[in-house]
């Protein structure tokens, strides 16, 4: 029974191809009026007449498992490649739903002029169960498509976010900035940690005047940090510790006391200069 | 106690922790926290928030904003439907944990707050509410 009412379907596509995807574009193109900017011309017609054709031949193998059968891979495909581009080109879910949703009217208006009565209410039905599990597909991927570029941004992110810069020959500075969850925090000490071992750094100094909020977590990373670093036979100074940090620490009861720790990434930095036995001198008239 | 707003939001990641950690921060600053006050609040909300999606499988958090005429406030309450706690005072002490952590989220948060409050039953859930107030130390 099904297939019969979707052969209906099938035949109404062959025989008002051209006329359907005429209808077809211009309500596309109504709906779409002011987001031209983002679909280059032509581009949604080669869309949409992909679209009917592969549907035709989905229909024509008369299977109708949508979403797994090989008859539909085709069309699944394609939606696929619709929804991902357009969710990266920045349009709306309803947008890119309204992609398969708008064809309804212009096939509906099709099936119409084949069947009348209890056979066009079918025809109607099934047609729109197809269509409508078409636009959740539609969605879903559109969905996977925005996660997917939220996913590639908080890679950047984390990648982004850990310099490791050398101050001076034996000294360098990890000035962290935002919140450092575990993930960051791993990419942060590998970080320094390699950079310890290519520079052969004697003092590494981590900053957290970027950090907003010092609590257990973000200090036990910090603290481990410290501890490979040690490990390796680097020393670390903590700077950028503002007066409500050090406040909250005291209060919360993390011990730091043996890490060395100073207000400001200069005051750590004269502290490197000292352990390495050199000193910044304002030079006299006479020498220069 | 009058209440001028009050909002619920759920955790369940730690991408939620941070988002209430913003939220508190947006909420301690209108009221007119000095910003030692804003950075106690949003941390000790930051220890109660993890807690609940490390321990109690997430949660909710209530924020209230309080004003009795005298003073202003904030208050927090994070419940979790998740497995409790069946010895309060040892989780309060500090260096006790039964995850990875240090051990000093929960006492840390009572000691950043001005009332805290902690219920929990095994097998039922944890209830935390903290407070703090503007001004007070």
């Amino acid at each position: 029974m099904a297939e019969s009412r979707n052969d209906a379907l099938l035949q109404v596509l062959r025989d008002n191809e051209q006329e359907i995807l005429r209808g077809w574009l211009q309500l596309q193109e109504r709906d779409l009026s002011l987001r031209n900017n983002l679909l280059r011309s032509g581009e949604l017609e080669q869309q949409s007449r992909d679209f009917l054709a592969a549907l035709r031949g989905a229909l024509s193998a008369g299977d109708t498992d949508i979403l797994t059968s090989e008859a539909w891979a085709p069309v699944r495909e394609l939606m696929t490649s619709i929804a991902r581009s357009r969710a990266r080109q920045g349009f709306t879910p309803t947008e890119t739903a309204t992609f398969v949703f708008s064809l309804k009217q212009p096939l509906f208006t099709a099936l119409r002029a084949h069947a009348s009565g209890d056979d066009l209410a079918e025809q109607i039905w099934s047609s729109t169960l197809l269509l409508d599990s078409l636009g959740l597909l539609v969605t879903e991927t559109y969905q996977k498509g925005r996660e997917e570029v939220i996913a590639r941004q908080q890679q950047e992110l984390l990648e982004l976010s850990t310099p490791v810069v050398q101050l001076w020959a034996g000294v360098l500075a990890l000035p962290l900035i935002g919140t450092l969850d575990s993930a960051r925090t791993q990419v942060v000490m590998e970080s320094l940690l390699q950079a310890i071992v290519d520079t052969g750094s004697a003092i590494a100094i981590i900053d957290i005047t970027g950090v907003p909020v010092v609590d257990t977590l973000v200090a036990q990373h910090l603290l481990k940090t410290v501890a490979a670093a040690r490990l390796m036979g680097a020393d670390c100074i903590i700077s950028g510790i503002r007066p409500q940090i050090a406040q909250t620490i005291v209060h919360l009861g993390v011990e730091i006391n043996d890490v060395i720790t100073k207000a400001t990434l200069a005051d750590a930095f004269s502290i490197a200069l000292q352990r390495l036995g050199l000193a910044v001198v304002r030079r006299t008239a006479k020498a220069v | 106690m009058p209440q001028t707003k009050s909002e619920t939001v759920p955790v369940r990641s730690t991408s939620e922790v941070v988002m209430v950690r913003h939220m508190v921060r947006r909420w301690a600053v209108e009221i007119g926290f000095s910003i030692v006050e804003q950075t106690k609040i949003v941390t000790a909300a930051s220890e109660l928030a993890r807690n609940m999606v490390d321990y109690g499988g997430g949660g909710v958090v209530v924020l209230e904003a309080l004003d009795d005429g005298i003073r202003r406030g904030l208050r927090l309450t994070f419940e979790d439907k998740g497995p409790g706690i069946a010895d309060v005072e040892q989780a309060l002490r500090d260096g006790y944990t039964s995850g990875g952590g240090m051990g000093l989220g929960l006492g840390g948060a009572r000691r950043l707050s001005n009332e805290f409050e902690i219920r929990s039953k095994p097998g039922e859930g944890t209830r935390v509410m903290i407070a703090r107030w503007k001004g007070a130390s």
